[in-house]
């Protein structure tokens, strides 16, 4: 609490300047949080000093959980309660999970996301990635001693919609405030290129704990454009520990069969991927059931026998590539993200194919951290105006089932968001009064090889001849690259719509259920945390309003600043007291009452947008 | 300025199919600069609500008016000879033959070279066919024959499309 504002000599203290954002980096294997302090952005440090949090929650008895290096070290002594890389399993089905067998979790095979059964009960991927980002939040607050206005975090480029939608709930669900979802290509291009000025096009190569991104960006006069994406969500560095681990046993000539001896001897290989990354030789050595492993590896043995995911990571990048229609000496940089970079057989990969070394001197680990501290920085309107501008697009097709198990593509990968697109169907059957509409995304044709977003129905159609009725499909996807889709039959105006919340279904009072039962579990807690967020967003608000009124006040006239400046007296009587739901009550009506001044102030901007261009030309 | 407003007034670009790509790209930063959501992160729903809207907006005539073939089919609208391409589908017999010696080929090749050698010489020819349409929108004021010269562009396009994807399949 501070007890004196102090400011320099005629200026007045910004309200916004006192608007902590954060950045967080929810990765696979460790998760960081950064923020810029000083006008500088870094990674915070725990109480022991260290920036990376591990991605590993442990369920323990009686409601206790262990998160981080803690439940790290006990992965191996309690694996079934240990959950370590659950980033792989957001938002996707037990069946999607390539080689879930060797994993040693109890796993519930439920509808649209996988979930994992520990002695606290069954937890989704959501909740334990709430554990990791509530830990950084308390992290980021114990720091400023202080709320934290709002939250940017990063997702691989190539993450589909359920997966993008269960990592904003598993925010929500730990009590942030989204600015934004931002790739973590985008994230590491703006750390790397508001340090080094650089303009140009340039490709980042992300290969974490367990995806592998590759995206190719323009930098432009401060904005980041990303003109193509791709890679695989399931690649990663713990497919180098998998592929050295049974390597390894294989030598030995022994199996891993329980949870621990799988768990030990993953540890094991990783520990000595590590090693080779400065030594030409180590060992593969732990205690399994028994007996002991020991098995020397060579760094030539180990690029050999892991070269073929080399491989896949390249023929992802040739992609790319040609989607873009460039060639790699277009290619004015490469960015290097994600630990998995530090192995030399990685940067020399790279260095071939685009034939120049790439950048690495920002640290790898950190680096998508402190990108992302510098979005939610200005998200928050702390940065100078117009700093900085993401123009993101969507890595994935989005589209229809039609006839045959068919996809028709609606909106086609690498289109910049936000974007909406429409598309006109029709009847197949003489009286059809209901359509059922099947929401996909993915490349292939098929519609069982694509990804099922969403099912829904459009009922009440007016009965007609088959091929009359014209259904006009809308799909609009947000700037957190977040889709929803509304179908309308043209002639009688009927309408469906959903937001696509994925297949497993967290609708919004399940949250809210989850919240209950979570971290403030006590309902006065609940209903001391709503006024809180209720007087936050108020404040928000108000503060908004005036910036508006104080810039462009002189698109109003005299009467209309009186009504705009009634609202705000009225907010301010509701936040003064303890009804959040007066409060969030005055909060709507301030913001239609500006609804007509927010699209006037748009209109002045586009103007202006258009007249400095023609200023530029002359 | 109004959502409605056609491609090139809001860009504030002249109503034809040339164009300065880098005028258009600098229009469109600079409207994004203005309309993107994120300039409003923190301000109310109604500002974001309608963000949305124009940052949709904008981006929907960029992408329009950055592909040619598809400013060639909007400049044909706004001059009164949609394109129609569902409906239309009478096309020269010398282009079908085209096309079809052109699938044939596409066939044949077995590798990533061969296959990349045919998309540069129908690369070659799209770009011939777009100064074709260039010159009947701005300089002979032909509509009607620029509409057939985007179906058959359209042709094209799918074509390459297909191109790509043998490309892929050869890669992996």
């Amino acid at each position: 609490m501070a007890l004196l504002q102090i400011s320099e000599p005629g200026q007045t203290p910004d309200p916004h300047a006192r608007r902590i954002a954060v950045g967080i980096d929810l990765g696979t294997t460790h998760s960081l949080v950064a923020s810029v302090r000083h006008g500088v952005a870094e990674c915070l440090p725990d109480s022991a000093g260290r920036v990376i949090l591990p991605s590993v929650v442990r369920y323990l008895d009686g409601n206790r959980r262990q998160i981080g290096f803690d439940a790290r070290d006990q992965q191996a002594a309690d694996p079934e309660n240990t959950l370590v890389s659950v980033k792989r399993f957001m938002g996707r089905r037990l069946a999607d999970l390539v080689g879930h067998e060797r994993l040693p979790y109890r796993f519930v095979d439920q509808p649209g996301m996988v979930a994992i059964d520990t002695r606290q009960g069954v937890k989704t991927p959501v909740e334990v990635s709430a554990d990791i980002l509530a830990t950084l939040r308390y992290r980021a607050e114990d720091t400023f001693n202080d709320d934290l206005f709002g939250a940017v975090i990063t997702v691989p480029a190539y993450f589909d919609d359920a997966q993008r939608q269960a990592t904003k709930d598993a925010a929500q669900l730990a009590g942030l405030n989204v600015l934004r979802l931002i790739n973590e290509p985008t994230a590491a291009a703006v750390a790397y290129g508001l340090d080094n000025g650089s303009e140009g096009l340039y490709a980042v190569y992300d290969l974490g704990g367990g995806t592998f991104d590759i995206s190719l960006l323009k930098l432009h006069k401060g904005v980041f454009e990303v003109v193509a994406a791709g890679g695989d969500a399931a690649l990663g560095g713990d497919d180098f520990d998998q592929a050295l681990a049974d390597w390894a046993l294989a030598q030995a000539g022994v199996s891993a069969v329980s949870a621990h001896d799988k768990r030990a001897v993953l540890v094991a290989a990783r520990r000595a991927k590590e090693s080779l990354t400065t030594a030409d030789i180590t060992d593969v050595a732990c205690q399994l059931d028994g007996h002991d492993l020991a098995v020397h590896v060579s760094r030539q043995q180990f690029d050999a026998l892991t070269r073929p995911l080399v491989d896949r990571t390249l023929a992802a990048v040739r992609k790319v590539l040609r989607d873009a229609r460039v060639k790699p000496a277009d290619v004015q940089g490469v960015v290097m993200v994600g630990g998995s970079t530090r192995m030399p057989a990685v940067q020399t990969a790279v260095g071939a194919l685009f034939g120049r070394p790439p950048l690495t001197n920002l640290n790898p680990d950190e680096v998508v951290a402190v990108g992302a501290a510098i979005q939610a920085n200005a998200l928050a309107g702390n940065g100078r105006d117009g700093e900085l501008l993401l123009l993101d697009v969507i890595p994935l097709s989005l589209g229809l089932e039609t006839m045959g198990g068919l996809v028709e593509r609606v909106i086609e990968r690498n289109t910049t968001i936000p974007v909406a697109k429409a598309q006109d169907f029709t009847t197949f059957k003489d009286g059809q009064t209901a359509m059922a509409i099947h929401v996909l995304q993915g490349e292939r044709e098929l519609v069982s090889e694509c990804r099922s977003l969403a099912r829904f129905e459009l009922r009440g159609i007016p009965p007609m001849v088959a091929g009359a009725a014209r259904i006009r499909v809308t799909f609009q996807v947000d700037a957190d690259g977040l889709l929803s889709v509304a179908a309308r039959e043209l002639g009688s105006g009927v309408e469906a719509s959903v937001v696509v919340k994925p297949s497993y279904g967290l609708a919004d009072d399940q949250i809210a259920s989850m919240l209950r039962d979570g971290f403030d579990s006590a309902e006065a807690d609940m209903a001391a945390r709503s006024l809180r967020e209720s007087r936050v967003e108020a404040e928000r608000m108000t503060l908004a309003t005036r910036a508006a009124l104080a810039a462009d006040g002189s698109l109003l006239t005299e009467a209309e600043q009186q009504d705009i400046e009634a609202l705000l007296q009225h907010l301010a009587r509701a936040a003064a007291g303890d009804d959040h739901a007066a409060i969030d009550a005055q909060v709507e009506r301030l913001a239609e009452g500006t609804e007509a001044f927010a699209a006037a102030r748009m209109n002045r901007g586009i103007q202006a947008a258009l007249t400095g261009r023609k200023l530029n030309d002359i | 300025m109004n959502l409605s407003d056609d491609d090139f007034t809001l860009f504030g670009l002249p109503q034809r199919f040339g164009l300065d790509e880098v005028a258009l790209d600098q229009s469109w930063r600079a409207l994004q600069a203005q309309v993107h959501p994120d300039r409003f992160a923190s301000e109310g729903g109604s500002a974001q609500r309608l963000a949305m809207q124009w940052a949709v907006r904008v981006n929907e005539a960029y992408r329009r008016l950055k592909d040619p073939v598809a400013r060639g089919a909007y400049l044909c609208g706004l001059r009164g000879a949609a394109v129609d391409a569902e409906r239309n589908t009478a096309m020269p017999a010398s282009f079908l033959m085209q096309q079809m010696t052109w699938r044939e080929a596409l066939d044949d090749a077995g590798t990533l070279d061969a296959v990349e050698a045919l998309d540069d010489e129908v690369a070659a020819q799209e770009r011939d066919m777009v100064q074709a349409l260039g010159r009947s929108l701005d300089e002979q004021g032909q509509p009607e024959a620029a509409a057939q010269q985007v179906r058959a562009l359209m042709f094209v396009a799918r074509f390459r499309a297909d191109i790509r994807k043998r490309l892929e399949a050869l890669d992996a």
